[in-house]
């Protein structure tokens, strides 16, 4: 874990710090499972063929590549007056740091245990570097790395997830 | 979809056979839906180009993941167990797209748990545009009787 020597102290003292603990909004499910795998036209007969999935994985299971769609916040909830993000602390970095544009970069995914259909998963936020100041073609800003942990109802890590964004303004761009 | 691949069957070197679909409007917004992405960019043409810039909607990152995990378990059947994908992001795809997987084995290995493992790398390219990359390692048996899902804790070394 690393910081930029110019940091404001309020975001060096982010770094490390576990963030945004919480539980998803509803239990993993089958439908979900099945309109991912449609989506893409994926006839792993792990999410289509029960005895397949009973042989090989003890029961059905999710798509490792869908982790996080089970921590994407209803598009509108009731009682909700704030519009709820996913991956806050990108967002809190943007704000906190002045940089209004932003991109992904780099993602890596890590795959542990299984989900598997009722699981009530939770997730965690971690911010594990900022950069100095850099300036790309984009603009100017800084890198950060954010490290996110999916974890089953037994505390069991499912996948840990890896990103690299880059927070900038535009219009001081390098050649 | 069938094939039970064994690490035996995987040398380095090894390029997987290409995966070409063209994408449409459709293809972008099921994405999109799929993975709980409401964000205009990826349904909505004029946020989109007037907003964002772009030419048209585009998929998602989260469902570009899956085009790749179903590439590569196409390949290594039910058998595969993905170990960890590394995605950079350069271009994005848009309707009437086609784009085209292509993979290379980088690796073949057995780690000191015993587990076999091939690692990849893979392009989704658009024309000549390479539009994300992956590199990824996925777990495959080591024997017809083997089965990497069974692997757990200390024996799951992704």
């Amino acid at each position: 874990m690393s910081a930029a020597t110019d940091l404001p102290a309020e975001i060096a003292d982010l770094i490390g710090k576990v963030q945004y603990e919480e539980e998803g909004d509803f239990p993993v499910e089958r439908g979900y499972v099945w309109t991912v795998a449609s989506s893409v036209e994926n006839g792993n007969p792990l999410y289509w063929d029960d005895a397949v999935a009973d042989e090989l994985t003890g029961g059905p299971i999710a798509p490792p590549t869908m982790i996080s769609a089970w921590f994407r916040p209803h598009h509108w909830a009731p009682g909700r007056t704030k519009e709820k993000l996913p991956l806050q602390v990108h967002f809190d970095l943007k704000e906190k740091l002045g940089l209004p544009e932003a991109i992904m970069s780099e993602n890596t995914l890590v795959f542990h245990e299984p989900v598997r259909p009722g699981d009530r998963l939770t997730t965690c936020q971690i911010l594990t570097s900022v950069s100095d100041v850099k300036t790309t073609k984009l603009g100017t800003g800084r890198f950060w790395d954010i490290e996110v942990q999916y974890r089953n109802q037994r505390g069991d890590l499912c996948c840990q997830e890896s990103i690299t964004g880059f927070g900038y303004r535009r219009g001081e761009a390098a050649k | 979809m069938t094939a039970r691949i064994t690490i035996a069957d995987v040398k380095e070197g090894l390029e997987l056979e290409p995966l070409a679909y063209e994408v449409t409007a459709t293809t972008v917004v099921l994405g999109a839906v799929a993975m709980r992405d409401w964000r205009p960019m990826h349904h909505d043409y004029r946020f989109a180009t007037e907003r964002n810039g772009t030419k048209d909607i585009f998929l998602n990152t989260p469902n570009l993941a899956q085009w790749f995990e179903r590439y590569l378990t196409d390949w290594s059947g039910p058998t595969g167990r993905l170990g960890r994908m590394t995605f950079r992001m350069r271009a994005s795809v848009f309707p009437g797209d086609t784009m085209v997987f292509n993979a290379t084995v980088t690796n073949v290995e057995t780690d000191d748990t015993g587990c076999g493992w091939a690692e990849l790398d893979v392009a989704l390219t658009v024309g000549e545009q390479v539009c994300t990359t992956c590199a990824a390692r996925i777990a495959l048996p080591t024997a017809p009787d083997d089965n990497p899902w069974a692997r757990r804790g200390e024996r799951w070394k992704p």
